[in-house]
């Protein structure tokens, strides 16, 4: 029971890590429709560019800033210089330059800190609580709080600000949002730039979970997030968010008792084409 | 010529042969599929399965492997009747990914060992090396450009045209999309089978992970870059990608860099394509006709 109840908070803590990064996928999706692969790598530069600012001043809040900023510069300068200038073709082609997006960023990564597995030493300002005899690490507190207080604040923006509304309706029409005032191609770097700060603190995280920080780190989850947005309801936020924890406690529960011999990343797309037969519209998105 | 360029014409001749069977697919009836190295591995396994275990030759397996290719292409392709671009491009993905981890964990497929001392093709009592499985497979290649021919001016193909440019008024006309879409499925993935079965006898080693998500990438690339649709588009692709990361070579650490750098600006500034409509070198040719593009 003890071992049930820690395998399902870690597989919570995954599902939570895995809903930061689909997160900002199903964001660029509602509004642009373009399956953002190269979200994976603004991943993996913020998880470097925390590293690098950790190592230099050992203070994790600045470490987490400099991500951010520089995650949120990187997926502004994605959206203006590959997608923007090849939204009227179809989607393949931007799909492709996304890929090869993933694949120069990932290069770039492995040129300028080398192949090798590095290691995030910061040690997170969480408590650890041991509750009936289960140990509550103070990286799963943090990883706990922190997701839940980016997913709040995200909760907020698109729901309750204007910033928020002018969000939703360019991903509903875009030239009727333009044509009602709202300048839509701001709105969408916006959504890039949120979408990327988010995606370096779950870089972050991320890294101090494993304590490994590696070029390649991208790769799985640059796929296994597409199918977490399917599963979701394509551009839907909140089903996004669901079927990421869903599949985190999934993956760690079943590795851990059932012993499937599938790789996990199998795992995601076999549920994934399970709930396309049965929901073709995804578990929260509507039919349209 | 050297054996090294040998090598490299041989692979880059299996690579588009694989790469026009997808554009069938994706060109000819505008269906997205991101998972044609599952079929190209489809047909590479089921050869060297029925070679080594099943002991049949070359030539006898090969009718075989294009059946069961085509059998599964028929059985996958079902979905995209049902799903929209977005959702077929990310189940596609997925079966490349369920199809790597059943041939890396399930024993009969050899693991994660793979299969190996796969038997070379014997041909008139010779067996096929070098420059003569070259020609072997540039004849193949040879013979899926002239079947893709035939089906562009055949009624199924026309029927595909039809049915990319506008499914409803296609099939408003009388056109099936059922029956065309699924032929050009079967014929793609067949066509992956033929690529596969020619990699396996040729490389006589294969593992799973020759046939991953990013071969499937790769393959996509090269109909992309070379010109989606159109005849020579795939041939060109397949030149240009297999030939890059061989003049790249001596750049060794960057090499990498500079492909995806050079694929991404391709993508960017030529999105139709090397030959696709509007492209650079299409303008350039009407202008010396001296006709208007």
């Amino acid at each position: 029971m003890q071992l049930f109840l820690e395998q399902m908070l870690n597989g919570i803590a995954i599902g939570a890590i895995y809903a930061m990064i689909t997160l900002g996928l199903a964001l660029v999706y509602g509004i642009l429709r373009i399956l953002h692969v190269a979200h994976a790598a603004v991943y993996t530069v913020g998880a470097y560019v925390g590293l690098a600012v950790f190592a230099a001043t050992q203070n994790i809040l600045l470490s987490a800033a400099g991500a951010m900023v520089s995650c949120a510069g990187l997926g502004f300068l994605i959206e203006r210089f590959v997608y923007y200038p090849l939204l009227k073709y179809p989607p393949y082609v931007p799909l492709i330059g996304s890929i090869a997006c993933l694949l120069a960023i990932e290069e770039i990564c492995r040129l300028a800190a080398g192949p090798y597995i590095l290691s995030f030493p910061a040690r997170l300002p969480f408590p650890s609580f041991t509750v009936g005899g289960i140990v509550i690490s103070s990286t799963l507190t943090a990883v706990y709080c922190i997701s839940a207080g980016v997913l709040a604040l995200l909760w907020f923006i698109t729901t309750r600000t204007e910033l928020g509304l002018a969000m939703r309706a360019t991903s509903q029409d875009m030239a009727i949002a333009s044509a009602m005032g709202i300048n839509s191609h701001r709105i969408i770097s916006l959504t890039f730039m949120i979408g990327s700060a988010v995606a370096a603190i779950a870089g972050i995280l991320v890294g101090i979970y494993y304590n490994q920080v590696y070029p390649s780190m991208g790769a799985v989850p640059a796929y296994k997030t597409l199918a977490l947005i399917v599963v979701g309801g394509l551009g839907s936020v909140p089903g996004a968010v669901l079927a990421s924890i869903l599949l985190g406690v999934g993956e760690t529960l079943l590795i851990g008792y059932a012993g499937i011999p599938l790789p996990r990343d199998a795992l995601a797309f076999i549920a994934m084409i399970a709930v396309l037969l049965w929901r073709p519209q995804g578990l929260l998105g509507s039919r349209g | 010529m050297s054996e090294y360029t040998i090598t490299i014409g041989t692979l880059i001749a299996i690579q588009a042969i694989v790469a026009c069977g997808l554009n069938v697919i994706v060109g000819y009836a505008g269906q997205i599929s991101l998972g044609h190295a599952a079929f190209f591995g489809i047909g590479a396994y089921a050869s060297a399965l029925l070679t080594t275990a099943g002991g049949l030759s070359f030539w006898t397996a090969l009718p075989v492997v294009l059946g069961i290719t085509g059998l599964v292409g028929l059985f996958l392709g079902l979905p995209s009747l049902r799903l929209r671009e977005d959702f077929l491009a990310i189940t596609t993905i997925g079966i490349n990914f369920i199809v790597v981890s059943i041939f890396q964990y399930v024993p009969f497929f050899g693991g994660a060992l793979g299969i190996g001392g796969i038997p070379r093709i014997v041909l008139f009592g010779e067996r096929i090396r070098g420059v003569s499985f070259f020609l072997l497979s540039a004849g193949f290649l040879a013979a899926t450009l002239a079947i893709c021919w035939l089906f562009t001016r055949s009624w199924s193909g026309l029927a595909c045209f039809a049915l990319r440019e506008d499914e409803t008024a296609a099939s408003s006309m009388g056109v099936s999309p059922v029956r065309f879409k699924l032929t050009a499925f079967i014929l793609g993935t067949a066509m992956a089978g033929l690529g596969g079965a020619l990699y396996a006898h040729f490389m006589r080693f294969i593992s799973a992970t020759d046939f991953g998500f990013p071969m499937s990438v790769m393959i996509l690339s090269m109909v992309v870059l070379g010109g989606m649709g159109t005849l020579w588009g795939p041939v060109l692709g397949a030149l240009v990608l297999g030939i890059l990361p061989e003049v790249f070579r001596p750049l060794t650490d960057y090499r990498m860099f500079l492909y995806a750098a050079l694929l991404l600006l391709m993508i960017r500034f030529q999105p139709g394509g090397l030959l696709g409509e509007n492209s650079l070198a299409r303008r350039t040719f009407s202008r010396l006709k001296g006709g208007k593009s």
